[in-house]
Formats: structure tokens, C-alpha cells, sequence
């Protein structure tokens, strides 16, 4: 066993700002530790403008965002950054295992930040009825397959829920050619970002559906339709209301669940409803010395938020890492 | 034509069982299954329940082969190294009248010869069964009952009875049977087959099959069950399988729990008409979560991660196992519904017996591979042990599944012992069946898939032609 004064879990936006804000508060000696095999995490994926607005004062893509803070943490002394990592075990002590090819490690911090990121809800989730057939996609994975794979999963979509992936991939769809045929919202308005309902929905006139529900989604080996009915206030179908949109990719867009498996593991108290770590202040956990960053903290909005927050918790276990020597 | 002594339909738990069997003689054998991978008919949709036995009259084919094959299922578990946990079963009385009934079920359950039956009272049930209803009334306690991976189950037979000499054909679908004399040349969408006997194990379509050599005197109804697991989170919710009490459709609502740690809540009973009807519903869904609840009132719906429907093959209340007289050499091995991967083994055992009253030689193979080499899992193995693996080989430490735990390694091995799709994929390794659903891992999936079968991206399907999981390759144009 090794024992390191810090260990970051989560190479994205917020583990990076974390482990850049630690050093600069005197954290001499951090391990950053992510499963990809490059830094940015899902900020790689996100190729589309918007980001930076409120840290850099500009505008940039995803991948534009990343590389600021890539650039930035490469240099420093006092990081060592352990790609392909993937921790597998994590105890109350903050003693943590991780695979990576080739062998198993252990470790202690005296500090521990966990910037594990998000997931996307999926079908099984909402409950959504039907067949279980190929053309079914998280909002994430169909940006990943296009944005990353240059993979085109469909040509004829709808989109369940107007979360903001959900959004962003409208327009991307239709970009490629693709026919976004609908956005069908449960509740009466977007959970998106009102930037995006103008940017990726209303600038290229696509049909979003208020107060509607997805019964069923039908096909027996591609997707072939979706069933959709008005709902009422209960959530539930209004009675003689439905019918059919014809469809090869259905996505879903309905939410994002904080990624907390690993401190559950180690004890760390968790909200069911939230999958967020029951905190009496920002990025602090029931357990002293494990800290919580980013969307694994809570699902923000924008990254340039995560960016601020995730400083702050370098700032903190740098604190708790002073007062334990 | 290639010339067969047996050839069986269907490449479920039923066939491949009867494959291995007759794998230890010598005979040319050929299994013929129309899907892209085995154990994608009825099996993949089992609960994996190994039952004891419980819950058949005494007398019938299901409760002796039930009985029968439970025994034998441990015996060849530890010959082919598949997990079999034997974790017992409680079915639960919830009033007075229950138990007379649970009663009942012990007699029957005794005259089948089903080892251990025992009833437990209240406070038994409160040490052992914590979190079951405090409603709950008494039990009756099997303690042979256990679980097992319904498709891995039916990987294993098909592997072993493929070392030891079976062909094993996919995609090819029965189309035509001829029954000249002395052997039925049979048409495939994969070319003519030509064998001295015909094993019918063909689960839903097994009456179709009937009918093309003119036997049709019975018809298989689908009964749906719907079936909803719960996050892993949840494995110590019960330690038994809990069943209510049995109705003359289905054995009830049950709480179970799969080989790999997830609790179950369903089935369903649905009498269907569609053979290919696997939809999931949100009646289905309310009704199972109220029977659930009724055994254990701590489950919530908030759990589930996954859900399925699979479709029992029903004809009649018994299993219909009978050579046809009027065609000679034909067995019909049709309405294997619930027990029947239990069961399965012990079937091997009757339609070898039917086979040689027939006239077919069995004559030991000198050398017989009983054992099969186990495949690892990260997922199934304490970390020390994961730790060696990856000291041999570093692939393992690659993982690509985060949700379930599995490696580069684990998928290129399933690909090698015959995956061909992503759900083959996920049935053997379990990439994307955790809690994100491949959201992550689909990818990294596709291109492993894509490398080792040497099929372009755009053509990888989730499980047959027609099912591919992207339209178009922009970086190659495809």
C-alpha cells in the first residue's frame, strides 16, 4: 500500500479544478486518478459552444474547456495523473483500490476528492413500456457515438424528456442530416436551459410536446414507432388521446443521477431521492476527509459552476489536509 | 447433404441439455437453431430458478422430472463449472386457509420425493427472513431450491456438447421436414440436413415444427411473464426465494433473486396470442410490484434498473415428451415451460431412453470431456484473486463495464466461445447490464465486437440481422 497526501477520483472538469486549486494551497504530493484514457471527461464529447462564458469571459466548445485545464495541470509538480485507472473499492479510512491494465493498487490519502461525475436516468428508470428492441440510446451515448465515433445511430428520432443533452442532440441530429420528429415532455415545460429550447429546438422548428407521455415504444428488432398520449396532472395518459409517431431512434433525455457508488460503499451517508451525499455545506461529506466535487456533488447546469465549486474543494481537503499533520 | 444420426431443433435449455447427453456417444449430431446466438428463444427470459420440486401433483412428468433434475443440476454445475447457489425457497402462508393449503403442497411435495420439506412457523420466519411480511403467516421451507444464469446454463451444455463432437448451427431455421425412410432430409435456411432422427425442442414454435411432419394435435399458447430486477444494492433483501401460494396459471408473483446478485420481482401470467409479443406493460409492472410488496412491503419500485418479458411455451397443464408413433424416429419434446430449466437435464436423460427404445445405438465414446474450462469474471471472484489475473494477463485490468465490473479481456473471451451480438455479449459477461445500461460501455462494445468478428461497425446488432445498432459510419462512409 501506498500512501499519498491526496487522491482525486475523476479526471473531468471538476476533479482537474480540484486538483489544480489543492496544489495551489500547498498540497505537495496528489494522485489523480481516471478511467479514460485522456483528461477532459464528458467536457470531450460536449463539441458544441457555450462553455467558459462565466470563468473565461468567452465562449468555447467542450473540448476547448478541457484543454485550458489540461494544459494547466500536466506541468505542475506534485500531480501525478494515472490514466485508465478504475477504482474499484473505496473504505471508510479513504484507503482506495484501483485496476489499471496490467495490475491492482492500493492506496491511502489523507484526503480524498471524488469528482466521479454523473449518469445519464435510463428507460428502466421512467418505466417505459414497450418492446425492447435496437434504437435505444441515452442522450449521452448518442452524442458520444456522433460526436467521438463519427457513428450515426438513426434517422429518424424522437426524444423523450427535453433534458439539456436531449436538447443539444436535436440540433446535432439534425445537423447530420438527420429527422428530429419530436421532443415529448411529460411536464408542461423544458428541464432544459432556456439558451438551448432557442438554440437547438426553436431555430430549427422542431415539435416538442408538452404535457405528453410515451406509452409504448414498439418494433421488434429497430425501433419502428412510439405510442405518445397527452398526460393529465397526475402524469398519467389522458384517455383517448394517443397515437403514433413513426421513428427509428427513440432517445432519452429525463435526467442525470449523481455517480455515488463508490463512497456508499465507504459508509458516506447518501440522499435516496438525489443519489447526492447528504452535506451540510457544499462539497463535504459525513465523512471527515472525503469530499465531494462536481456532478457527483450535485448536477449542475453549467461547468463553468462546477469549475468554481470543485476550487473550493481543493481548498477544503487542503485545509483538512494541514490541520491532520 | 451432410448425414446426421440426431438432429435436434432448438438451441434453448432444452436442446443443448439433450445435446450434451448424447454428446458421450457415438453418434453425428447436428443442433439447428434459427436466432443468432443459443438461448435466445424462451431461456433468455428465464428466472433462473432451479426449483425443488414443489407446487406438482404427484404423478406428473413436471414434479418427477422437476424432482429429478434439481439433483441433477447440482451434479453438472460442478461438472461444468457454472454458479449454482442453493439458496432454498419459502412459500408463504398468509391466513389459516393458506395453510391448509401449504399443507397440502408438503404432501404432494413428500410423495414426489422432494428432499428437506419443512414448515416454519412466525418466529422462524422473523430470524430468517427478516424483511418478509410480518403478515406472513407460516411457510413451507425447500431447502433444495437455488438459482443459476438461465443463458450461461445453456452456453455451458452448448460448449461442452461441442468439444465433444456436436455441430452447432445459428441462424439456420427449419423450414421444410420430409420424413422419407429411412431418415427425414430436413430444409434449413442454411442448407439440407439429413438425419435418422429429429429431436422437436423448438420451445414456442415446437408445434409448427409438429405440424410439418403432420403431427398436429397440439398447439403452444405463450403465456407472457414480465419480470423486473432491482438494483444489486438490493441483493440482502431476502435470503430465500419467497413464493406466495401457487394458482393454477403460474407459481405467483415471487421475490427472487438472479445467480448474479439482482433481486427479481414477476413474473406475469399472461395467456398471449403472438409468439413474438415481448413487450413489457404498465399494468404488468403495477400488478408485480403489488404482489412483491405483499411479501416484502420494503421493496420499491425506485429499484428497478431493468425489465423483461419472456414467454413460457405452454400446451396443456403437463409436459408434452413422446416419440410419435406415426412418424417414426420424430420426438416431440414441446410445452417445457416452468420447470423446465430444471428439468432440462432430467429431459436429456428421458429423450436419450426414447431414443434408444427407437432403435438408436448409444455406445460410449472411449474419451468423454465432462469438464469444460471455466470462464473468469471480475465480477464473481474476491479481488485477490482478480489480482493474479491481471498479474497474468493485463488485459483484465482494462475494464470497460463500469456499472458490472468487466474487463477487455472477459468480452474477448465471450467472443471466442461464440458471441456475435451485444446481448450475447451481455448475457455472458454482463457489459451493460448494471445500472446505466450501456450508456458508457456501448462503444468500447461495439469496436471489441467489431475487431475480433471482423464485421464493420455499421453491421453489429444488438442480437440478429435487423436489429444494428447504428445506421451509418461517417468516418469510413458506410
Amino acid at each position: 500500500m501506498v500512501n499519498r497526501e491526496l487522491v482525486v477520483v475523476g479526471g473531468g472538469p471538476a476533479g482537474m479544478a480540484a486538483a489544480i486549486s489543492a496544489r495551489e494551497n500547498g498540497v505537495k504530493d496528489i494522485l489523480l486518478l481516471e478511467r479514460d484514457q485522456y483528461l477532459g471527461g464528458l467536457l470531450n464529447q460536449c463539441v458544441h459552444t457555450g462553455f467558459g462564458i462565466d470563468y473565461f469571459k468567452e465562449i468555447l466548445t467542450g473540448p476547448e474547456y478541457a484543454d485550458r485545464f489540461i494544459k494547466k495541470i500536466k506541468p505542475l509538480s506534485g500531480i501525478e495523473i494515472s490514466l485508465r485507472s478504475f477504482v474499484v473499492r473505496l473504505a471508510k479510512d479513504r484507503t482506495l483500490t484501483y485496476l489499471k491494465p496490467g495490475g491492482i493498487h492500493t492506496v491511502n490519502a489523507k484526503a480524498l476528492i471524488m469528482a466521479t461525475g454523473c449518469r445519464e436516468k435510463t428507460r428502466e428508470m421512467v418505466h417505459i413500456p414497450g418492446t425492447r428492441p435496437a434504437g435505444v440510446f441515452s442522450a449521452g451515448l448518442a452524442q458520444k457515438l456522433i460526436n467521438i465515433e463519427g457513428l450515426l445511430p438513426g434517422k429518424e428520432v424522437v426524444i423523450i424528456g427535453s433534458g439539456d443533452i436531449g436538447l443539444i442532440m436535436a440540433r446535432r441530429f439534425t445537423l447530420e442530416g438527420a429527422k428530429v420528429k419530436a421532443i415529448i415532455e411529460i411536464q408542461e415545460r423544458s428541464r432544459g436551459l432556456l439558451r438551448n429550447m432557442v438554440q437547438c429546438v426553436e431555430d430549427f422548428d422542431i415539435p416538442v410536446y408538452f404535457n405528453h407521455k410515451v406509452l409504448k415504444i414498439c418494433g421488434a428488432d429497430r425501433v419502428e414507432k412510439v405510442i405518445v398520449a397527452k398526460a393529465g396532472e397526475d402524469l398519467k395518459e389522458t384517455p383517448g388521446t394517443s397515437f403514433e409517431i413513426a421513428c427509428d431512434t427513440v432517445l432519452l433525455s429525463v435526467g442525470l443521477i449523481p455517480e455515488n457508488e463508490l463512497i456508499e460503499m465507504a459508509g458516506v451517508a447518501i440522499d435516496k431521492a438525489t443519489n447526492s451525499p447528504i452535506s451540510k455545506e457544499v462539497n463535504v461529506t459525513s465523512i471527515p476527509g472525503i469530499f465531494v466535487c462536481g456532478n457527483s456533488y450535485k448536477v449542475y447546469d453549467y461547468v463553468d459552476s462546477v469549475t468554481v465549486d470543485s476550487e473550493l474543494a481543493g481548498k477544503l481537503a487542503a485545509e483538512y489536509i494541514k490541520k491532520a499533520r | 447433404m451432410n448425414k446426421y444420426d440426431v438432429v435436434i431443433i432448438g438451441g434453448g435449455v432444452v436442446g443443448t441439455a439433450i445435446a450434451r447427453e448424447l454428446s458421450r456417444y457415438h453418434l453425428a449430431i447436428a443442433l439447428l437453431e434459427k436466432e443468432t446466438e443459443l438461448a435466445f428463444g424462451v431461456s433468455k427470459s428465464n428466472s433462473g430458478i432451479i426449483h425443488p420440486g414443489t407446487q406438482h401433483t404427484p404423478g406428473s412428468l413436471k414434479g418427477k422430472l422437476c424432482v429429478q433434475g434439481n439433483a441433477l443440476t447440482k451434479k453438472l454445475a460442478r461438472e461444468l463449472y457454472i454458479d449454482f447457489k442453493e439458496v432454498g425457497e419459502l412459500i408463504v402462508a398468509f391466513n389459516e386457509e393458506e395453510l391448509m393449503r401449504l399443507l397440502q403442497l408438503k404432501k404432494d411435495g413428500q410423495a414426489l420425493g422432494v428432499p428437506g420439506l419443512k414448515m416454519v412457523d412466525r418466529s422462524w420466519l422473523r430470524k430468517h427472513e427478516p424483511n418478509l411480511s410480518d403478515k406472513a403467516f407460516a411457510a413451507l421451507y425447500a431447502p433444495t431450491a437455488g438459482i443459476i444464469s438461465p443463458y450461461r446454463w445453456v452456453y455451458d451444455f452448448a460448449e461442452n456438447a461441442k468439444a465433444n463432437g456436436v455441430e452447432i448451427h445459428t441462424e439456420t431455421k427449419v423450414e421444410k421436414i420430409l420424413p422419407a425412410q429411412p431418415r427425414f432430409e430436413i430444409t434449413t435456411s442454411k442448407g439440407e440436413f439429413s438425419s435418422r432422427y429429429i429431436v422437436n425442442a423448438s420451445g414456442l414454435h415446437a408445434d409448427d415444427v409438429s405440424r410439418m411432419v403432420g403431427v398436429a394435435d397440439f398447439k403452444i399458447t405463450p403465456r407472457k411473464g414480465q419480470e423486473f430486477l432491482l438494483d444489486k444494492k438490493r441483493e440482502h433483501i431476502t435470503n430465500h426465494l419467497l413464493f406466495p401460494l401457487p394458482s393454477k396459471a403460474s407459481k405467483g408473483i415471487l421475490v427472487t433473486r438472479t445467480s448474479d446478485g439482482n433481486p427479481m420481482i414477476g413474473p406475469t401470467a399472461e395467456d398471449v396470442d403472438d409468439k413474438e409479443d415481448l413487450s413489457t406493460t404498465e399494468a404488468g409492472l403495477d400488478k408485480v410490484l403489488e404482489g412483491a410488496k405483499k411479501l416484502v412491503p420494503s421493496i420499491d419500485g425506485n429499484d428497478i434498473i431493468a425489465y423483461f418479458a419472456g414467454l413460457r411455451p405452454v400446451a396443456g397443464d403437463d409436459f408434452l415428451i413422446r416419440h410419435e408413433d406415426r412418424v417414426s424416429g420424430f420426438v416431440n419434446v414441446a410445452g417445457i415451460q416452468s420447470p423446465g430449466l430444471t428439468a432440462a437435464p432430467a429431459i436429456a436423460l428421458m429423450v436419450a431412453e426414447i431414443l434408444k427404445r427407437r432403435g438408436l445405438e448409444l455406445k460410449r465414446k472411449l474419451i468423454f470431456h465432462k469438464h469444460r474450462k471455466p470462464e473468469r469474471h471480475l465480477f464473481a471472484i474476491p479481488l485477490d484473486d482478480a489480482k493474479r489475473l491481471i498479474k497474468k494477463d493485463a488485459n483484465y485490468g482494462d475494464i470497460v463495464c463500469r456499472c458490472e465490473m468487466v474487463s477487455a479481456k472477459e468480452v474477448r473471451d465471450a467472443i471466442a466461445r461464440g458471441a456475435r451480438t451485444m446481448d450475447g455479449i451481455k448475457f455472458r459477461t454482463r457489459a451493460q447490464a448494471g445500472r446505466c445500461h450501456g450508456s458508457f460501455c456501448t462503444t468500447r462494445l461495439m469496436k471489441i465486437l467489431s475487431e475480433e468478428t471482423k464485421t464493420p461497425l455499421v453491421g453489429v446488432t444488438k442480437r440478429c440481422k435487423g436489429s444494428e445498432i447504428v445506421k451509418k459510419d461517417r468516418t469510413s462512409g458506410q
